[in-house]
């Protein structure tokens, strides 16, 4: 409805005016709201956004035959695929492998290409290395003369898809999966499919984690609900005080704490609980009492902010109506503090699927999570490709979570503290 | 009044205090008969909800037994009480809808589906609800909610129905029109209730008796009659409608009647709570109960005034005078035809009033 409608008095002209007088001014408030929101937005952009579209980019990224023998792609994408090449697009691969070199680029494609098949690092680096500026008869004489390995399907096949723009090889070998000859996809060797268990794993012990934490910060928080402020918020300040010291060196405290001659073992000994030190530390149960310990702040933040805005009154009425104590808290304290409880979950799971310090310094090797093998491939074999599409596979679990956490629970239901 | 051995809830010198320092009940003795409406009525902070949560169980007498049909209470868990409580907040479970919520108390009775479905549907008719049962509490206005609220703690059939403020939230129109319903109720179900508001209209109109609170202890007991027409103590007079207050010392006691000075004038009124001969007292005369002009000329105390304001009320006049040392006498006058006009500021005006309408109180 417009102004004129509502009042007959206000002429056309006029409302037409104020329509815009009001919009205007409508319009100077959005510019200061966004004004405000922009050091946030461009600090998300930079620090967030972009970084996870440089991973996502990374995952698939396939430029190492492009910039290391540009003509040869070129030709290469051209190219039917069906035996070896022809003897010019022969020629320009020699002059430019030989160029390479020289250059010392060649090295970047060896390591890409040996990621398709063990054995084509070194095939490419000796070829490389000793093939001769004119060919002795055919450039295809030349290559079988260096090695045999040329004439088989396997490497052109590899070359081809080393020329393409985008590669799926990465987030295909993060599933277990790979490419065979004729490009359909298919599950790698057995022996070779690690990455489907140590996401597993991640998501297991996860899992554990989230449901340790529940279990403790469930009583814990509800008893913290309870209490009268003034005894609740000192209280819930021991529960952060944790996060005054680093993450390294809580994880590295469970060590002492756990290992054979440690406290928690003499304290079992001492009271003849067990006869043998347990093995705590450098396995699973290390792994998990150090990071539900880390994580326990977490789960109980968005469990007592729920708790603490039901009304008591709730428990009361149901009791009033003839519910036991227990009833009551089944019936009624249980379900209304369910968005807690998802909060709580959601955020100790993401946070634990994504954890690397903690298994490092406290797992054995069976512990390893996903991070783990991010960190290997980043720092270790400067793999990014493989790096970043294990990091894309967490990020699409995390996501996966979020949008089932919405479906469930609902995202304006979400309280973290 | 209810006899001591028909007494349906028995409160015995109860006694609470939540720091050990404060009473917020201070010995307590009070009876309510079955099918009685009792009010407690008080300032806030008096210790009114601190009562019904001792007799719904939440809270345990520091000292003092309270009975309910002879039994002591105090070895009954709240759940096992079936007494049915109106919160404040109204306490509807919000992730219920509105017929869960009433079949809450049935189902924990274990009671069949069949029945939990028509007593539902009866308590829905019975607050005018029918058509509400798939929406939830938070779908529905404040009076709809505080419907439900009524209509959850009596569909189990309680002995007893505790409110405690349960109009409070409410805008004055619906107020009236739900203390309406809820005395209907109580009329048509036999109930008894226990109310607890700090609102004395609603004290006065919808009670059998009313208990006056203040700091923890009764001032007074009785009937919305007796209460306001004879208080006590100048707690309740202060605390009950309007009243216009003088502070004098007693001269002297006669036959119920005593003679105080105020001033330099001599007031005559009923020795209701007097301490005695030379201590001081508070007067109290209601408004409506002084009397102007000519009908004042015989009655026993008459004095002279002088007209500071008046505010026309449609049915009634308020006027507020200079009389015995207050400025702020009022008197209610029922407007008659041209009355208003008569009255302009700063006329001499002599009014009168009965000994039997002025009530010397505590000081
Ligand atoms: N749970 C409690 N703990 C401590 N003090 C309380 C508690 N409940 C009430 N009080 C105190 O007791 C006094 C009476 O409270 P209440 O019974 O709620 O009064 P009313 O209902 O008449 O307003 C108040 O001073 C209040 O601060
Ligand atoms: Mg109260």
């Amino acid at each position: 409805m417009t102004a004129a409608t509502a009042h007959p008095a206000v002429s056309h002209l006029a409302a037409t005016a104020l329509r815009r007088h009001v919009r205007r001014s409508g319009r100077r408030r959005r510019l200061a709201a966004v004004g405000l929101t922009l050091p946030l937005v461009a600090y998300l952009l930079v620090f967030f956004v972009l970084p996870i579209l440089g991973m996502l980019r990374l995952s698939v990224a396939n430029d190492e035959l492009a910039t290391t023998l540009p003509e040869t792609t070129a030709l290469l994408r051209a190219w039917s695929g069906e035996g070896m090449p022809p003897e010019d697009v022969l020629a320009v691969l020699a002059r430019e492998m030989r160029a390479a070199h020289a250059a010392r680029t060649l090295a970047r494609l060896a390591k890409r290409l040996n990621v398709e098949s063990a054995g084509f690092r070194t095939l490419v680096l000796a070829t490389g290395r000793n093939l001769p500026e004119t060919p002795a008869g055919s450039w295809t004489e030349t290559f079988l003369a260096l090695d045999p390995e040329w004439g088989k399907p396997a490497i052109w096949g590899a070359l081809r898809r080393a020329a393409a723009p985008w590669t799926d090889l990465y987030l295909l070998a993060a599933l277990d999966l790979e490419r065979g000859e004729q490009g359909e996809i298919r599950r790698v060797a057995p022996e070779r499919a690690i990455y489907l268990g140590i996401l597993g794993r991640t998501l297991w012990i996860s899992f554990l984690v989230t449901a340790a934490c529940l279990v403790l910060a469930y009583p814990l928080a509800y008893l913290l609900a309870g209490l009268p402020e003034r005894y609740a918020n000192p209280l819930l300040i021991l529960v952060l005080l944790p996060f005054w010291t680093s993450l390294l060196v809580r994880s590295a405290a469970w060590i002492v704490l756990l290992q054979r001659e440690g406290p928690i073992n003499q304290i079992l000994q001492g009271l003849r609980l067990v006869d043998q030190p347990l093995q705590l530390v450098f396995n699973r149960a290390g792994v998990l009492i150090a990071m539900t310990h880390v994580l326990l702040p977490f789960m109980v933040l968005p469990l007592y902010s729920v708790m603490r805005n039901i009304h008591p009154s709730y428990v009361r009425a149901a009791i009033s109506l003839g519910a036991s104590p227990w009833l009551a808290f089944r019936r009624i304290f249980l379900p209304l503090s369910v968005p807690g409880i998802a909060a709580g979950c959601l955020l100790v799971f993401i946070l634990a699927i994504g954890y690397y310090i903690t298994p490092a310094l406290l797992g054995g090797a069976d512990d390893q999570m996903i991070s783990w093998f991010v960190a290997f491939f980043t720092l270790q074999t400067v793999n990014w490709g493989m790096a970043a599409a294990l990091g894309t596979l967490l990020f699409a679990v995390t996501l996966a979570l979020y949008a089932l956490f919405a479906r469930v629970v609902g995202v304006d239901r979400l309280r973290l503290g | 009044m209810p006899r001591a051995d028909d007494a349906f809830v028995r409160f015995e010198g109860v006694t609470k205090s939540y720091d050990g320092v404060h009473l917020v009940v201070d010995h307590l003795d009070l009876e309510i008969a079955r099918g009685e409406f009792l009010t407690l009525l008080g300032p806030s902070g008096s210790g009114k909800t601190t009562c019904l949560m001792m007799l719904a169980g939440f809270e345990q007498p520091t000292a003092g037994e309270i009975r309910l049909e002879g039994r002591p209470l105090s070895r009954v868990p709240p759940h096992r009480r079936d007494i049915g409580v109106v919160f404040q907040s109204y306490a509807l479970f919000p992730h219920m809808t509105v017929a869960e919520n009433l079949a809450f108390p049935l189902e924990v009775r274990r009671l069949g589906r069949a029945e939990i479905e028509e007593r539902v549907r009866r308590a829905l008719a019975m607050v005018r609800l029918s058509g509400f049962e798939h929406r939830r509490p938070a779908q529905l206005s404040g009076g709809q909610q505080q419907r439900v609220a009524l209509a959850r703690a009596l569909v189990f059939e309680p002995k007893l129905v505790l409110m405690d403020e349960p109009l409070g939230a409410l805008d004055k129109q619906l107020r009236e029109s739900m203390q309406y319903e809820i005395a209907q109720l109580h009329e048509q179900l036999g109930l008894t209730v226990v109310y607890v508001t700090h609102d004395q209209s609603e004290a006065l109109t919808m009670s059998d008796r009313v208990a006056v609170f203040e700091a923890g202890r009764i001032q007074q007991l009785a009937t919305p009659r007796e209460l306001y027409e004879e208080p006590k103590n100048a707690f309740v007079a202060r605390f009950i409608g309007e009243n216009n207050r003088f502070r004098g010392i007693v001269e002297g006691i006669e036959g119920g009647v005593c003679r105080v000075r105020v001033g330099e004038a001599e007031v005559r009124a009923l020795a209701v709570n007097v301490a005695g001969i030379g201590k001081p007292t508070t007067l109290s005369l209601r408004p409506e109960r002084v009397v102007t002009g000519e009908a004042a000329h015989h009655l026993p105390n008459r004095f002279a005034g002088r007209l500071l304001e008046t505010v026309y009320h449609g049915d009634h006049l308020r006027l507020r005078l200079a009389l015995l040392g207050s400025d702020a006498f009022i008197v209610k006058l029922p407007n008659r035809p041209g009355m208003a006009d008569t009255l302009a500021r700063g006329t001499e005006l002599v009014v009168g009033w009965r000994v039997e309408d002025c009530r010397a109180l505590d000081a």
